[in-house]
């Protein structure tokens, strides 16, 4: 199979130009240095030695973080910037979906620009005037196609501007992360429309966050990280190897995030107190302050509750579960002296501060007799029902009375994945069953 | 360099288009619409012909009567060159979506400008056909051919200038500030509201030395002054250094090209 595109060994230096002001251009005049002043004076790689081969044919999808070089990759391949070093082959009439009705004017009619926008894109007047009905029924556009283009929504913009980009009837599309555009039905429409590219024998490459698109409508996918390829081939493989990057990354900004408001409510508590004070009346019940989701510690201290760890199924410390996990919140307390007088507590909050659950050692019967030195305290929860979201959980020990030893609120935060968008806060086990009429497609 | 050079035959169709939409979305929306090229070079011959022919009218010769003719023949190519400037020098960043996210020959910006407004110096020009009809001049019908040569002269030596300020303006801003104080002295080193035949001895060197004043001593000697043109040979030779100066221009804009998309 001959390759359409293929990039090799393809790196990309961007150069930040410093602020030139009239000083430096009188003196770049002076000293016949223009040339070399408009040398960079620092550099940003965008993209470093990346290969890759796009069959012709296929649809190529390219994921990767935000700056992670993949809209860089798309324009070296669509020519609008030149790489640094390395060689960039494209075979066939390429189409950029890059910015939609970027060559629009807003002055004249959507007639007028359908034609000049054709016209940048390599279409001659013949072949716009062949296509013109088909571009315009395709953006929807019929009554307004004699209106200036300023007084196009900008939904109606877009939309203009793909109908004249997907024909311009490329061998080469690139797409980049533009079916965001356009409501639900456009949506379909552009998906349509690539499908049928894709039964042409056209060649698609996609820049996309949507990383559902890539694996439903791609043949090979690559993953692009800091301007490195890091994995390339079945998408599948690709989506989970770049899914475990960023949730390892989330964890570590989870991690990170739990022990930053732990330090500041820790500090915050202790230049409240300021001595003997008495610890500030809270309330007890977690639920009946659910709308004041600030984070904070408070108590005596008399129990202090020195370290928690959130601990996924193997006893690791964890900040992302999977929905169903198992999940466990290990608290290590400390008494200063030996107590009788004890209830550990619990509380699970969504991001909009909603108790999801709260239960403490009081409420489910268990009398306290004996607390003293270092001890370890695990609630073990079997199956983390809960659907995706952020999530954050309260942790205290007080006196039977409600009299706080230590209160941490909202201070550790943990994330919920769930390959099922479905909503709410829990997810009841549950399973669908049909009667033998009602059938499914098999995916 | 040289194939880019040749790219710019193949977009010809959409320099073409370029054009014809710049002219169509400039005077979208005014009540007068396209009227405004021809009153626009009138009103400025109106206030010049107030100052030198009616408040000051001692200061031309008997020969340069009808002054007002004069004038406008060196006028309206001067506003040809100094709107094409201005508009090119600050083209690319005005049109940085284009060189941004369109695989777009970045010098087609420039050089839309100037044929832009070398259409509205052919626009000008029945204005122009109106005087020399009021007045009951008739040019030479040999000095004629030569207009078609002046204007390319003055193409070529616009265009050059365009893309080089167009070029640099991208990293040096403060062109576009520089540039329209430049204009203005410019205008008045060139022999539009004198005669260059009555400059000084000292000044006349300037004067030579200022490409325009070829052109637009020309325009005179073809559209005001009878007799069969002096001025060829200094034509040619403005014409061979422009020729010149658009091949240099057009390699500075070809070595910074790849800058554009990046800056603008």
């Amino acid at each position: 199979m001959t390759s359409a595109i293929e990039l090799v060994n393809v790196s990309k230096v961007y150069r930040r130009y410093s602020g030139r002001h009239f000083s430096t251009l009188k003196s770049a005049l002076l000293q016949r240095s223009i040339l070399r002043d408009l040398r960079p004076s620092e550099t940003f790689p965008a993209l470093s030695g990346v290969t890759f081969t796009v069959p012709k044919g296929s649809t190529y999808g390219v994921i990767g973080r935000n700056g992670s070089g993949k809209s860089t990759a798309l324009k070296l391949v669509a020519g609008i910037t030149k790489p640094t070093s390395g060689q960039v082959h494209v075979d066939g009439r390429i189409s950029a979906l890059i910015e939609l009705g970027a060559g629009f004017h807003p002055e004249i009619s959507g007639r007028e620009n359908v034609f000049i926008n054709g016209i940048m894109l390599g279409l001659t007047k013949r072949e716009i005037h062949e296509r013109f009905d088909e571009i315009v029924d395709f953006a929807e556009l019929r009554e307004f196609i004699d209106a200036p283009v300023k007084t196009y929504s900008s939904g109606m913009y877009m939309r203009l501007g793909f109908a004249v980009a997907i024909h311009v009837n490329p061998d080469v599309l690139l797409v980049d992360e533009v079916l965001a555009v356009g409501d639900e039905g456009f949506t379909h429409k552009c998906l349509d429309k690539f499908a049928e590219f894709r039964r042409r024998g056209k060649t698609i490459l996609l820049v996309t966050h949507s990383l559902n698109l890539v694996e439903r409508f791609c043949d090979e996918a690559l993953w692009l990280d800091e301007g490195h390829a890091m994995t390339h081939g079945d998408p599948k493989r690709v989506v989970g190897a770049y899914l475990t990057k960023v949730s390892e990354g989330e964890e570590v900004l989870l991690a990170s995030t739990s022990a930053k408001a732990v330090e500041e409510a820790t500090r915050a508590s202790a230049s409240e107190d300021g001595g003997d004070a008495p610890p500030a009346e809270h309330p007890v019940d977690p639920t009946s302050n659910m709308f004041e989701a600030t984070e904070g510690r408070w108590g005596s201290r008399e129990v202090e509750i020195v370290d928690v760890l959130l601990l996924d199924a193997s006893g690791q410390p964890a900040h992302v579960f999977h929905s169903g996990d198992a999940m466990a919140v290990r608290l290590k307390v400390r008494a200063s002296k030996p107590t009788d007088d004890f209830v550990f507590g619990i509380g699970l909050f969504n991001a909009e501060g909603v108790c999801c659950y709260g239960t403490n050692t009081l409420l489910e019967d268990m009398s306290p007799q004996h607390l003293e030195d270092e001890a370890e305290v695990t609630f073990a929860i079997d199956a983390l029902d809960l659907v995706e979201g952020t999530y954050k959980v309260d942790v205290a020990v007080h006196k039977q009375d409600g009299y706080q030893y230590d209160y941490h609120r909202l201070l550790y935060t943990f994330r919920v994945k769930s390959r099922v968008r479905d909503v709410g806060i829990y997810r009841p086990r549950h399973r669908w069953a049909f009667s033998p009429t009602v059938r499914f497609r098999s995916q | 360099m040289l194939s880019n050079l040749a790219n710019l035959f193949r977009y010809r169709g959409l320099i073409q288009s370029l054009v014809a939409r710049e002219l169509k979305a400039r005077y979208r929306g005014s009540a007068l619409g396209f009227l405004w090229s021809f009153i626009n070079p009138l009103l400025f011959l109106l206030i010049y012909t107030f100052v030198f022919a009616v408040v000051l009218p001692a200061l031309h010769s008997k020969e340069l009567e009808p002054f007002a003719l004069f004038m406008f023949a060196g006028i309206l190519p001067w506003t040809w060159f100094s709107s094409a400037l201005s508009e090119s020098a600050g083209s690319l960043i005005s049109g940085g979506n284009l060189i941004k996210k369109v695989l777009f020959p970045a010098e087609i910006l420039p050089l839309v400008s100037v044929l832009a407004n070398m259409i509205h110096f052919f626009l000008g020009l029945p204005i122009l056909i109106g005087f020399l009809v009021y007045y009951q001049r008739w040019p030479d019908a040999w000095d004629l051919l030569w207009f078609p040569v002046t204007v390319v002269v003055q193409l070529v030596f616009t265009a050059a200038l365009a893309l080089i300020l167009a070029a640099l303006t991208v990293h040096f801003r403060d062109i576009r500030d520089i540039l329209a104080n430049v204009l203005t002295l410019w205008f008045f080193s060139t022999p539009i509201l004198y005669w260059i035949k009555e400059a000084p001895g000292f000044s006349k060197a300037v004067l030579d030395v200022n490409p325009m004043t070829h052109v637009v001593v020309s325009y005179q000697e073809i559209l005001f002054f009878r007799g069969p043109i002096g001025h060829w040979k200094w034509l040619l030779a403005t014409g061979a250094m422009s020729a010149l100066l658009f091949l240099a221009g057009f390699w500075l804009f070809d070595r910074l090209r790849d800058s554009f998309a990046e800056s603008v």
